[in-house]
């Protein structure tokens, strides 16, 4: 049975709340009627409000609340209905979650999770479009996790919580109602693990979160044009699955490599460098990068479409870079009659969500 | 070191001789610190130090008054906090010179000492960042229901975070066992609090109106805050959050081992008036003339606890001979 990846992380929730009476939920919304896009509901009236919580507007201190519980064994899930809010609590995060189980020379473990949604279109703009992975990942003493599908936020999210590590997991809105069908005694992968969502020989799309989703339309179009392109779903940003890239990489020669966040200081530079560093001389092309511009994400629904890279600026790049021989308006018409828009706004995601969300 | 001397410093509060108990605890945390002030220059401590010199008695007070089970949270001016909280001086000066038999593993320093095992939990040196904390470990104290109370050391400029305020508010909101102890110096740095707060801010009104309960005293005299924190702990144990406002003198300098007489940033006649503050002297003055303790035996007790100091020293300068051989290599 197919479910939404809402559905499916209230499972993670709801589960872990049963198999380990120390795991508790705060955050925004978490008991409210919205429950946090419908992702915490009736976890509250199930688990009761000593262990699933409203919180005041306090990200800092309940951030650093967070580490104080996880430093007396409980495995708190702190979450922010978009990322930007977390900032408010980098010093929690960057100076005290990161470093207190190095600095107790590892006498402390710190298993807390901080869920943060990613926002995207429908106005969103500067402040609510963030996604920080690149941030978090500079940090040492963190995991950032990014998952791509429902069931990739179902398993993250309880492994996640049953890490010993702090875990920072971001969540893309535009992710909430895909849906996947709940595979039982599939391969439960590691934390840390990338997952080949498509297997292919001449190129490798390299991605995160939402992202991977965007990979997979364009290896679709491009395999009707006879160009066969791997799919990788990082799932973790950092540590991120070098050898799974790498492995890829050495096949097709060929790497294309999309971050929902910007483009400079990113994972893109990331992947990028170690991919060069570790099979110089074997590429055919110089690796091809997308991301967000240098500027702030804007909030009008005009100026975001030239913020975002699009599947058809994205296909006419890969075309002019590669050097490939297809028909760009075959290609894009492709893309279109595969992936329709059910609007004919494209700031918002084509399945599910219409905003205001 | 003699069994009686032991038991004077041990953290068991005997109420039939609390004046010399404190007395020698004071006098271990002053030992401590003058020691690391004097060995400061030789380069063995490698790492920033924040002594507690002159703020000895609040530390004391306090700690003589918790169970091993309460948990501390620190700053960073946190030795006197931790020795008094029965501390391993052995681990605190290993972690001082950097070494991995330190409580960090040296990774930490002076800034970041901590001792899980006697509910010390941890030291943090950005202002006001160790009250989040101290915040989740009293929920996970209510959770268990444990009867354990936090207590979170502050100084004054914490106030100037909003760390501070957010704190305030979860612990007032979710009734938590939380004891604040406000150690006003005056200072952050050299900066008194008249570049720092308004004339006219009140600070009780602004902790009473956060639903907090505030207490405040002198921070000098040893046994008036043993008496003033037995009773308002006996409160926060019933999970409601307190905090106690109480006035001390930093005697050394904000960072580093020496006193800044010199610098002048401090008002007029200040400097004097630490004499009549020093904890020590206070409650070595009440005891000699109360015909407790003569003159002499107290500074026999006082000069046996430094050579206790001096002798942790000396073997914990032994135990990591082999860390500190490569400095030498290098010299």
């Amino acid at each position: 049975m197919s479910q939404t990846y809402i559905s499916l992380l209230n499972q993670a929730f709801d589960e872990s709340l049963k198999d380990n009476s120390k795991v508790m939920l705060f955050g925004l919304g978490v008991g409210d009627i919205g429950a946090v896009f419908g992702s915490t509901t009736n976890l509250q009236s199930k688990y009761g409000s000593e262990r699933v919580f409203e919180i005041p507007l306090s990200e800092n201190a309940v951030t650093g609340m967070a580490l104080g519980l996880a430093m007396q064994g409980f495995r708190p899930v702190m979450m922010h209905q978009r990322a930007d809010f977390s900032f408010t609590s980098a010093e929690q995060i960057i100076n005290q979650i990161a470093k207190t189980s190095y600095m107790s020379g590892e006498v402390y473990k710190v298993p807390l999770v901080i869920r943060m949604i990613v926002g995207r279109g429908w106005g969103q703009g500067p402040t609510h479009a963030q996604s920080p992975h690149a941030i978090f990942s500079h940090v040492p003493g963190l995991q950032v996790v990014a998952p791509a599908t429902p069931l990739d936020g179902y398993y993250l999210m309880k492994q996640s919580i049953s890490s010993d590590i702090p875990v920072i997991f971001l969540e893309h809105r535009w992710l909430h109602q895909t849906t996947e069908g709940f595979i039982k005694n599939e391969h439960i992968p590691d934390l840390s693990e990338a997952k080949i969502m498509k297997s292919g020989k001449d190129l490798t799309f390299i991605s995160l979160s939402y992202g991977v989703i965007e990979c997979i339309k364009l290896a679709a179009v491009l395999s009707e044009l006879n160009i066969n392109a791997e799919v990788i779903n990082l799932r973790s940003i950092q540590p991120w699955d070098k050898s799974t890239v790498l492995r890829s990489i050495e096949k097709t020669k060929n790497a294309v490599i999309l971050d929902t966040g910007h483009i400079e200081f990113g994972l893109t530079g990331e992947v990028s460098s170690t991919i060069y560093s570790e099979l110089f001389g074997l590429l055919s092309n110089p690796i091809l990068r997308f991301g967000l511009p240098m500027e702030p994400t804007p909030s009008s629904a005009s100026l975001a479409l030239d913020h975002y890279p699009t599947i058809e600026k994205m296909l006419s790049e890969i075309k002019a870079h590669f050097g490939f021989k297809f028909d760009l308006a075959k290609a894009i018409s492709i893309f279109n009659a595969n992936f329709p828009y059910k609007s004919k706004h494209k700031d918002q995601p084509d399945i599910g969500a219409v905003g205001p969300f | 070191m003699n069994i009686a001397l032991m038991n004077l410093i041990k953290k068991d509060f005997d109420s039939s001789n609390s004046k010399i108990q404190m007395f020698a605890n004071l006098q271990l945390i002053r030992s401590v610190e003058l020691l690391i002030s004097d060995k400061y220059a030789d380069q063995i401590f490698r790492c920033p130090v924040h002594l507690s010199i002159g703020q000895e008695a609040i530390a004391v007070g306090v700690s003589l008054n918790l169970k091993l089970e309460d948990k501390v949270v620190s700053t960073h001016r946190s030795h006197a906090h931790y020795i008094a909280k029965g501390g391993d001086l052995f681990a605190m000066l290993s972690e001082l010179i950097g070494s991995p038999l330190g409580c960090c593993k040296g990774r930490g320093g002076s800034m970041h000492i901590f001792d899980k095992s006697v509910g010390f939990m941890a030291s943090v040196p950005i202002v006001g960042s160790s009250l989040p904390i101290a915040t989740g470990l009293a929920l996970a104290e209510k959770h268990l229901n444990s009867g354990n109370t936090v207590v979170a050391f502050i100084g004054d400029a914490a106030l100037e975070t909003g760390a501070f305020y957010e704190s305030l508010n979860l612990a007032a909101l979710k009734n938590l066992p939380l004891l604040v102890v406000l150690e006003d110096n005056g200072y952050s740095t050299y900066s008194n609090k008249k570049v720092r707060w308004p004339d006219n801010k009140n600070v009780r009104e602004t902790i009473e109106g956060m639903g907090v309960t505030y207490y405040n005293g002198s921070g000098d005299d040893v046994e008036e805050i043993y008496a003033q924190i037995s009773s308002i702990l006996s409160v926060v144990r019933n999970s409601k959050p307190s905090l106690v406002h109480l006035d001390t003198f930093r005697r050394y300098e904000h960072c580093g081992p020496s006193l800044d007489d010199g610098m002048g940033y401090r008002k007029p006649g200040e400097i004097e008036s630490y004499i009549e503050r020093d904890p020590i002297k206070i409650l070595e003055n009440k005891m000699i003339s109360s015909g407790l303790i003569s003159e002499i035996l107290i500074k026999k007790l006082a000069s046996q606890i430094n050579s206790y100091v001096e002798d942790i020293f000396i073997s914990m300068l032994k135990k990591n001979e082999n860390y500190l051989k490569q400095f030498e290599m290098k010299k």
